[in-house]
């Protein structure tokens, strides 16, 4: 009897092994190990818009991974910008989304598009995380305090204090012009963000 | 009591039962086994088309190549290490096609996992990469690959006889070029 016991606790144990291991799909890059946190399935959107294309795009000023200060406003009349919001540091789509927007900068430059890097950690987190990524030619810019404030201001800050995945393109007239608060399960395709990008004209 | 101690080892059983055709499918390939079953479409470009050995339109399955090994990269162009490695995987292509006993029996293809065809070809522009490249825009290829971590490398050995087996199998950690070749010219018994 105890020996039959010991066996079927060894099959309840791999049954529920198996049901709470049951995998995800997820394109994780060897370049973060196993360092990313799984967060599982979530609202695809969970944020109501400030903001919509003609607008004005809300000023901000926020500190970035190189200590300096980075405002919307020094882009006015000199570039476009991509605001390109994700929700955390450490999390499965997030982690494979900038690196391909770094091997990108070609396509930026030719559309004279500045890319500005936005979540709501803090510098250290961001400096660790994005230290996995290779050099980014881009601004890495902290939303962290007030928390979340400038994604609020965009109406992208979720209930639970991180950010949408979200693209904003804003001409050099600092208006809006191409919005994508995307599906935070997923990663937004090149494609959608460089027909923007080719639409702003020179 | 005892009707619980009959009920439960059932349950568990028809879990494990149901559960475990998802597992397999979701386990990573590795040297022994074969290739996860999936297709590939025929490239449209006539210089891949035949490098591979490939003809008409369609789909191929990987051991429809011709040749005696297939070194298969699953990438991602939102991969950093896959990026860094990129100009070394060109360099294996060079080595083998430079050398006349070997560019008819090797054969090296990519499959960006999660990746359009958008984002295959913007890879492929970036790190000019000059074998054939394959979207896997769905995940399918990277799901029946047990999701893998990027980039995986499968070297498959094909037989006169159609069948075929992995030889070897790695995640990461691309040694160069050189030292890679020699890896798969050994573990493909093409040395």
């Amino acid at each position: 009897m105890k020996k039959k016991i010991r066996i079927d606790s060894v099959l309840i144990a791999i049954a529920i092994s198996m049901l709470l291991f049951l995998p995800r799909a997820y394109g994780a890059s060897e370049a973060f190990k196993g360092n990313i946190y799984k967060v599982g399935d979530l609202k695809p959107v969970d944020s109501k818009l400030m903001v919509k294309v003609g607008n004005q795009a809300p000023h901000f000023t926020l500190p970035s991974l190189s200590g300096e200060k980075v405002s919307l406003g020094q882009y006015r009349g000199k570039k476009n910008v991509v605001l390109s919001f994700v929700p955390a540091a450490w999390t499965p789509v997030c982690s494979d989304q900038w690196p391909g927007y770094n091997i990108m900068k070609d396509i930026f430059e030719e559309n004279e598009t500045v890319l500005l890097g936005i979540t709501v950690d803090n510098i250290p987190t961001l400096f660790a995380w994005t230290n996995q990524m290779g050099k980014l030619w881009f601004p890495v810019l902290s939303d962290f305090w007030p928390h979340g404030a400038v994604a609020k201001k965009y109406g992208v800050l979720r209930s639970d204090g991180v950010s949408e995945r979200a693209l904003f393109v804003i001409n050099k007239k600092g208006i809006i012009r191409y919005i994508d608060v995307h599906d935070i399960n997923k990663r937004p395709p090149l494609e959608d963000l460089v027909s923007a990008l080719e639409k702003l004209g020179k | 009591m005892k009707k619980i101690y009959l009920t439960l080892p059932v349950i568990a059983i028809m879990v494990i039962a149901l559960v475990s055709p998802v597992l397999t499918a979701n386990k990573s390939p590795e040297k022994g086994e074969t290739l996860p079953v999936f297709n590939l479409p025929i490239p449209k470009n006539p210089a891949e088309k035949t490098y591979l050995g490939l003809s008409g339109d369609g789909f191929f399955k990987i051991p429809q190549i011709k040749a005696k090994v297939v070194i298969v990269e699953i990438y991602s162009m939102y991969c950093p290490y896959c990026q860094k490695d990129a100009p070394g995987i060109n360099e294996l292509y060079q080595r083998i096609q430079k050398n006349p006993d070997l560019k008819d029996k090797i054969k090296l293809i990519g499959i960006g996992a999660g990746n359009t065809p958008f984002e295959v070809e913007a890879y492929r522009k970036t790190y000019q990469v000059p074998f054939p490249l394959f979207p896997d825009k769905d995940y399918t290829i990277h799901k029946a690959c047990g999701e893998v971590r990027t980039p995986y490398f499968i070297v498959v050995k094909i037989n006169d006889d159609g069948t075929h087996q992995i030889v070897h199998a790695q995640l990461g950690n691309y040694p160069g070029a050189e030292p890679f070749l020699e890896l798969v010219l050994k573990a493909s018994g093409l040395k």
